[in-house]
């Protein structure tokens, strides 16, 4: 109820920025240990090629195009989430609102490095740039991603500039000189005139708007490199809007996992509430609803057609990958409506649970989606070869996955060792009823 | 038949004129011009030729030497030219030569494999045949649509290549094509060491980490041959020709290439799919072979490739009983 000046939130936040617990030290540790692991990996497949991948001519993406699609998913938690949340001025939006931003950007990071991996040659990169052509969708990925990471960049740093600003006149804050140095080059020399503030919001609108737009537009690209083939599986009218909500969903599953694990890292208890985890998790419902929706009428008119080759994928989708379509397009779709959609399932813990199984789901559901497609070719694979048969991931690719976890989980604990993971400036404590939303 | 002799001769005609057929002393325009392209000065010894229009000519011996066309000539295509291939499937007992050859051709590793022979049996209740699959050159090409640095390019003469020095290895035209044409260099091979310049008519030497394909040989058409497959096939399954010139042959036999089609109710593969394939079969009727043929003889580790097939499995049952 009552307020809390910008002062008094950093001085609690102080500590989190100034100290890392042991247990932080071994954490950090244990991330870094992953990502050398990754590049390990990394360099046997480099050095080795690509036969150390469980990659064959038949399934020529495999689970690095899966965590392509899923990184750049999570990304939304940000750019949805947040911007708009923000374009409806919903209160309670604030001491979650930087964990999602930062979600966006470290993701967006990430997902792209992973598209990388499946490029048998890498030293050729630029002729991406060189001998581009606009008519190829992998064109248009690259120039909306770029656009994406950019744009978040610019909003993330708009919604940081105040609280920058206030780290860098809050004098009590015990770090190293070159960090405060940071702080003050970061602020801009923003000191918050009437002036200032206002451009600054005038400038987080627009970008909160664009933010929208250009993750709309990112994602729809990367579902129409697969609709734009004619394999069977993925020649599909309605996969950009299914991907966009396949993302946003697992955004908000991944959001909702962050905001468990610092609240209970970075004892956030009494900004980040049931309230949020309720009103986050009705989101995450209503995306549910709508996945499930999707999902249900591109595998329903696949199979009530059941044209020679869609039939055949629908085969093996219900046979070899039996247990995987059940766990993703079943129990990822029920569970959010169940457990959010009656009140006495609503808790923190439940929720948090949820949120881990949707974002497994989708990762499977991603899985679902790139590997049978290539199992079943409209020519039936005659290869006595049984890797050329079925796709399994080796250890280099599940090792570059963990790799992957790994490092997004660094870049997330190391951003909230230089800036509050929760938006100092303007946080003011507020009524709350846990389940009212107001967007 | 008279009659037919007669437009097999004409056609026949036709083709040399094209000078696709090289015997001694034939010698195609596009070698020439490409190899005059390449090479200066004269050694002063001259050979006698065969033009493409049918007469004898005297050239000079190093305008003879065929050094593989360059990459930047080879995105262009041989002028006036526009490739054909039809596959008679009645003829089609899976000897595997035309694999062999094209393997050897293209200094390919056993597992690595341009043409490819399927088993396929279109119902349950329809015979299964043997039938082979190079690339089908389309005229609406997917994988060219989709290759992000124009790696893969559709050139003049109809024919689809890839230029192995561009190509980035992202294989998204593998995903493109629905015929499962296009093979990945997954590692390093001994055979991409060869010292011979890369030329993307040859797709040698092989690059890793990059997709080849077959690629219509048009090296040998430049130098009046006809690709491996074709010449290697001992039942004549595989025609080459041009369309244009409305002509086709094994090596052996030459067809008008549209009375072919016509009589022997000629089809393309997937044509619903709308990628307007330049390869066309012949359907499998009035068999030379029965299918068993191609089955029985085969060494395991080729034959194991067919056991998931409903003929395979239906003849395993046979054998268990």
């Amino acid at each position: 109820m009552s307020d809390i000046t910008s002062d008094n939130m950093l001085k609690e936040f102080a500590p989190q920025l100034e100290r890392t617990s042991n247990l932080g030290k071994v954490w950090i540790g244990f991330l870094i240990f992953g990502v050398c692991m990754g590049l390990f990996a990394l360099y046997t497949q480099v050095t080795k090629g690509h036969i150390v991948t469980g990659m064959r001519d038949n399934v020529v993406w495999g689970v690095y195009i899966v965590n392509f699609i899923f990184f750049m998913g999570i990304s939304y938690a940000g750019a949805l989430i947040s911007g708009t949340l923000h374009l409806f001025h919903a209160e309670w939006r604030k001491p979650i609102i930087r964990m999602a931003e930062f979600i966006t950007v470290i993701s967006l990071l990430i997902g792209p490095l992973y598209i990388m991996l499946c490029v048998g040659r890498l030293d050729r990169l630029p002729n991406l740039v060189l001998f581009g052509r606009i008519q190829s969708p992998i064109t248009w990925d690259v120039i909306a991603i770029s656009s994406d990471i950019f744009g978040c960049f610019i909003f993330l740093y708009l919604a940081l500039l105040r609280d920058l600003s206030k780290l860098r006149d809050f004098s009590e804050l015990k770090v190293p000189a070159w960090q405060k140095k940071m702080y003050k080059i970061l602020a801009l020399g923003y000191t918050g005139t009437p002036e200032q503030q206002k451009r600054l919001k005038h400038a987080t609108d627009i970008m909160a708007a664009m933010v929208i737009a250009i993750a709309i537009i990112v994602y729809s690209v990367l579902a129409w490199i697969f609709s734009v083939t004619l394999q069977p599986g993925w020649h599909s009218t309605i996969f950009g809007p299914y991907f966009v909500i396949a993302a946003v969903y697992s955004g908000t599953g991944v959001l909702i996992l962050a905001m468990a694990v610092f609240r209970k890292v970075y004892h956030l208890e009494e900004h980040i509430t049931l309230k949020h985890f309720v009103n986050v998790g009705v989101i995450m419902l209503v995306l549910a609803a709508f996945f499930g929706y999707f999902t249900f009428s591109e595998y329903l008119t696949k199979w009530y057609g059941s044209e020679k080759n869609d039939e055949m994928l629908i085969k093996i989708l219900f046979k070899d990958y039996y247990l995987f379509f059940i766990f993703s397009n079943y129990v990822g779709v029920l569970l959010p409506l169940i457990v959010v959609g009656f009140k006495r399932f609503r808790s923190i813990r439940n929720i948090t649970i949820t949120a881990v199984v949707v974002i497994i789901a989708l990762w499977m559901n991603r899985y679902l989606i790139v590997v049978p497609t290539l199992e079943s070719p409209y020519l039936p694979i005659e290869d006595a070869r049984e890797a050329w048969r079925h796709y399994s991931a080796t250890w280099v690719e599940w090792t570059l996955t963990a790799g992957g976890v790994a490092s997004f989980c660094l870049f997330f604990t190391i951003a909230s060792k230089f800036i509050p993971i929760v938006q100092v400036s303007e946080l003011k404590e507020e009524p709350i009823e846990p389940g009212d939303i107001t967007l | 038949m008279d009659q037919e002799k007669n437009q097999d001769n004409n056609s026949r005609r036709k083709f040399l004129k094209l000078g696709l057929l090289a015997g001694a002393g034939t010698v195609a325009t596009g070698a020439l011009l490409a190899a005059g392209k390449s090479l200066k000065g004269e050694s002063g010894e001259k050979i006698k030729v065969l033009t493409t229009s049918g007469e004898v000519m005297e050239v000079d011996k190093n305008y003879l030497s065929l050094a593989p066309v360059g990459r930047k000539e080879s995105h262009e295509g041989i002028p006036g030219r526009k490739f054909v291939m039809v596959i008679d499937l009645a003829k089609c007992k899976n000897a595997r030569k035309c694999v062999e050859a094209c393997q050897k051709g293209h200094n390919l590793t056993k597992g690595e494999e341009f043409m490819k022979v399927y088993l396929l049996q279109d119902s349950e209740k329809s015979a299964p045949y043997w039938f082979p699959k190079p690339c089908y050159h389309c005229d609406n090409p997917q994988c060219v649509s989709v290759c992000p640095v124009g790696a893969t390019f559709k050139r003049s003469d109809g024919i689809v290549l890839i230029d192995n020095e561009r190509c980035i290895g992202c294989k998204f035209c593998m995903t493109g094509c629905p015929y499962s044409t296009r093979i990945f260099s997954w590692k390093h091979e001994d055979a991409y060491d060869s010292k011979q310049p890369y030329s993307p008519e040859k797709s040698v030497p092989g690059v890793e980490g990059t997709v080849s394909k077959c690629d219509f040989c048009p090296d040998l058409a430049r130098e009046g041959k006809l690709p491996y497959c074709v010449s290697a096939c001992p039942m004549g399954v595989i025609y080459y020709g041009d369309i244009d010139e409305d002509v086709v042959t094994n090596g052996v036999d030459t067809y008008k290439f549209s009375d072919l089609i016509r009589d022997r109710a000629g089809y393309q593969y997937l044509e619903n799919l709308g990628t307007r394939p330049n390869v066309y079969y012949l359907p499998p009727v009035e068999r030379q072979f029965p299918v068993e043929r191609g089955y029985d003889g085969l060494d395991e580790d080729i034959k194991a490739r067919y056991d998931n097939t409903p003929y395979v499995q239906k003849l395993k049952k046979k054998e268990k009983k």
